[in-house]
C-alpha cells in the first residue's frame, strides 16, 4: 500500500470500484456539503471533491474534503494547476495529508476565461503531468520539487484524468502512458457515452500494458434531459454523445427524460462491468447527487464493500 | 525592441546532430541589433559548428540572413533555398522562428537564440528589460516606470515592505521601482496618481494575441464576421 486511501485498498483487493463526485457550494455553506454527502454515503467508495470546476469560485476542495470526511466519506482531493504555483500546491498537499486526506486527483483545470473571473492571472506553473510527478516524488522520495527533504512525506494515492475522445485521437493513449509514467496510480476518464470508442481506447491501453500499471475508472454522467445531451454533444469539447442516446431521449415525454437518462447510465455501467482491464466506475452526477442512490442500486453496484475500521 | 541571447553551442549541436545539411538563418531585425542573431552571429555560429567536427564530419553548414523573420514577404526569399537543406537553425526571436517554421512545415526548424525580453539598449552590448507586453499600459500613472516589469512582485500599489537602501530585496543591484515611481511623481507634483488604490486588473494576455488595425480590418475580415 502506498497510502491509507480506501480507494487504493478497494482497487488492490480487485473489487470493482465506484467513485462519485461532489461539487462544493458557492458560499461558506457547510450544510450543503453535508446534505450532498448524505446522499453519497454508503453508495460510493470515495468521492471526488471538485476544485473550482469550470473556473467558477467555490468553497475550496480541501475545505469540502474535510466536511465530507467528517460525514464518513472518503474524499478524493482534486487539485488544478490554474490557481496555484508549486509552493502553494505542495503546501496544500502537506496540509491535506496531515488532515487525513489520502487520495488526490491531479488536473490542469478549466481555463479561467470560462469562469466568473476571466480577467484573473492564470498560474499553470506546472501542468497536470508535472503535478503528478511532483506528488509522486513527495510521497516516494520524501522530497519537495526543489529536492529538499520533507520531514513527514504525504502518503497520497495519486489519480489523473484522461479523455479518450479528445483530439488528436491517436495521441490520447500516449498521453495516458505519460501520466502513468509520471506517477498516476489511478485514472478517472472524462464522461463516456460512445461505448465503442471507449472500448477501443481501453483495448489500446491493455495492449500497451497500461491496465497492468494503473487502475482505470470509466467516467459516467447520467443525462438529465434531452437539452443536457444536446448541450454536451454540441458545446463540450472532447465529448462524444452518440445520436442513438439523443434519439432515445427524444422518444420519451419530457417528464420521463430523466428516467430514460438514468436507464442509459445504468446500461452503460452494466456494459462497463464486463470490460476487461477496467477497474471501476467514476460516477459524476453533476448537481444530481440525490439521484446517486437510485442509479447505484439500479446498476447493481450495491452493496459497496464495508469500510474497514475507519 | 526584442532582446535575445545566443544559445549555448553544445545545445545547438545536440539539436542538429541527426542532420547533415544545415542552413543557419540570421535575422536583420531586433536580434541583429543586440548581437545575438544577425549576419555576423550566423556566420560565427557556423564557423564554430564546422570547427567542432562533431557530430558529423560530413555536415555542411551554410548561412543566410534576411531582413526580418517576422514577415512572410522577407521569408519568401528563402523559398528556393530551403529545399537544399534537411534542417534550419533560426537565429530570430521566438516569433520569427515560428513564422519560419510555419512557412516551411516539412523542414525541421531549430532555435539558435533564447528570446529574453522587450528592452532597451543602455550601451553597446548592454540591454535592460522594460516591458512585459501586458496589454494594458499604466505608465501614465507611474511616471513612465513600469510596475509590472520593474517591480519584482509586479505590484500595482507598491512599494512592499522590502526595499533596502532604495534597492529591491530580491536583488541588491536592482533599484526599487516603486521608490523611483514615488520620487519621480513627487518631483512632478502629481503624487495623487498613486495615492488612489489601483484596483485588481484584467490580465489580457490569456490567449494568443492578435491585432487588426482598424483601417485594415476589412482587408482580412468579411462584413458580418465577428472576429
Amino acid at each position: 500500500m502506498k497510502s491509507e486511501s480506501r480507494l487504493e485498498r478497494i482497487l488492490r483487493s480487485g473489487r470493482f470500484a465506484l467513485t462519485g463526485e461532489l461539487g462544493p457550494p458557492r458560499g461558506a455553506d457547510a450544510e450543503s456539503v453535508r446534505k450532498k454527502a448524505a446522499f453519497l454515503k454508503g453508495m460510493v467508495d470515495a468521492v471526488n471533491i471538485t476544485d473550482n470546476q469550470t473556473a467558477v469560485v467555490r468553497m475550496s476542495s480541501l475545505g469540502a474534503c474535510l466536511i465530507a470526511k467528517q460525514e464518513g466519506l472518503e474524499p478524493v482531493y482534486q487539485m488544478v494547476c490554474r490557481d496555484r504555483n508549486r509552493i502553494a500546491m505542495q503546501s496544500d498537499i502537506l496540509g491535506a495529508a496531515a488532515l487525513g486526506v489520502h487520495t488526490m486527483l491531479c488536473l490542469s483545470g478549466d481555463h479561467q476565461t470560462f469562469g466568473d473571473h476571466p480577467g484573473c492571472k492564470k498560474v499553470f506553473d506546472l501542468d497536470s503531468i508535472q503535478l503528478l510527478g511532483m506528488v509522486k516524488t513527495m510521497r516516494d522520495e520524501g522530497r519537495f520539487q526543489s529536492g529538499a527533504e520533507i520531514s513527514v512525506p504525504p502518503q497520497m494515492f495519486i489519480g489523473a484524468a484522461a479523455n479518450p475522445f479528445a483530439e488528436p485521437h491517436e495521441f490520447r493513449i500516449q498521453r495516458l502512458a505519460k501520466k502513468v509514467a509520471a506517477g498516476a496510480d489511478f485514472i478517472q476518464t472524462q464522461c463516456v457515452y460512445n461505448m465503442e470508442r471507449f472500448q477501443a481506447w481501453l483495448n489500446q491501453a491493455r495492449d500497451m500494458g497500461l491496465t497492468e500499471k494503473v487502475y482505470i475508472l470509466a467516467g459516467v454522467t447520467p443525462l438529465k434531459s434531452l437539452g443536457m445531451a444536446r448541450y454536451m454533444k454540441k458545446n463540450v469539447p472532447g465529448m462524444d454523445v452518440p445520436q442513438e442516446y439523443i434519439t432515445r431521449l427524444q422518444g420519451v415525454e419530457k417528464k420521463d427524460q430523466a428516467r430514460e437518462g438514468m436507464e442509459i447510465c445504468c446500461e452503460q455501467i452494466q456494459q462497463m462491468r464486463e470490460m476487461k482491464g477496467l477497474a471501476g466506475i467514476h460516477l459524476m452526477a453533476i448537481e444530481w447527487e440525490h439521484r446517486v442512490p437510485e442509479i447505484v442500486k439500479k446498476a447493481g453496484l450495491l452493496p459497496r464493500p464495508e469500510p474497514e475500521q475507519e | 525592441m526584442i532582446k535575445a541571447l545566443t544559445k549555448p553551442l553544445e545545445e545547438i549541436r545536440e539539436m542538429i546532430a541527426p542532420y547533415s545539411r544545415v542552413l543557419t538563418i540570421g535575422c536583420g531585425g531586433c536580434v541583429s541589433l543586440c548581437l545575438a542573431g544577425g549576419q555576423k552571429e550566423a556566420r560565427g555560429l557556423n564557423i564554430k559548428l564546422s570547427a567542432s567536427k562533431a557530430p558529423r564530419s560530413d555536415a555542411i553548414f551554410d548561412d543566410i540572413t534576411i531582413e526580418r523573420q517576422c514577415e512572410q514577404q522577407f521569408l519568401a526569399a528563402l523559398d528556393t533555398r530551403v529545399g537544399n537543406y534537411d534542417a534550419l537553425i533560426s537565429l530570430a526571436c521566438g516569433a520569427g522562428v515560428q513564422f519560419l517554421a510555419e512557412r516551411f512545415p516539412n523542414t525541421p526548424v531549430f532555435p539558435g537564440v533564447n528570446t529574453q525580453f522587450v528592452g532597451v539598449t543602455r550601451d553597446i552590448g548592454w540591454y535592460e528589460e522594460r516591458c512585459k507586453t501586458c496589454g494594458d499600459c499604466v505608465l501614465g500613472l507611474t511616471a513612465g516606470i513600469c510596475p509590472v516589469t520593474m517591480c519584482s512582485k509586479s505590484l500595482f500599489n507598491g512599494p512592499c515592505g522590502g526595499p533596502q537602501d532604495g534597492h529591491c530585496e530580491v536583488d541588491p543591484d536592482t533599484p526599487c521601482a516603486w521608490i523611483a515611481i514615488f520620487e519621480r511623481l513627487q518631483a512632478q507634483g502629481r503624487l495623487e496618481s498613486i495615492t488612489a488604490i489601483h484596483p485588481a486588473r484584467d490580465w489580457q494576455n490569456q490567449i494568443p494575441g492578435r491585432i487588426l488595425v482598424e483601417e485594415y480590418r476589412t482587408r482580412y475580415i468579411e462584413d458580418g464576421e465577428t472576429s
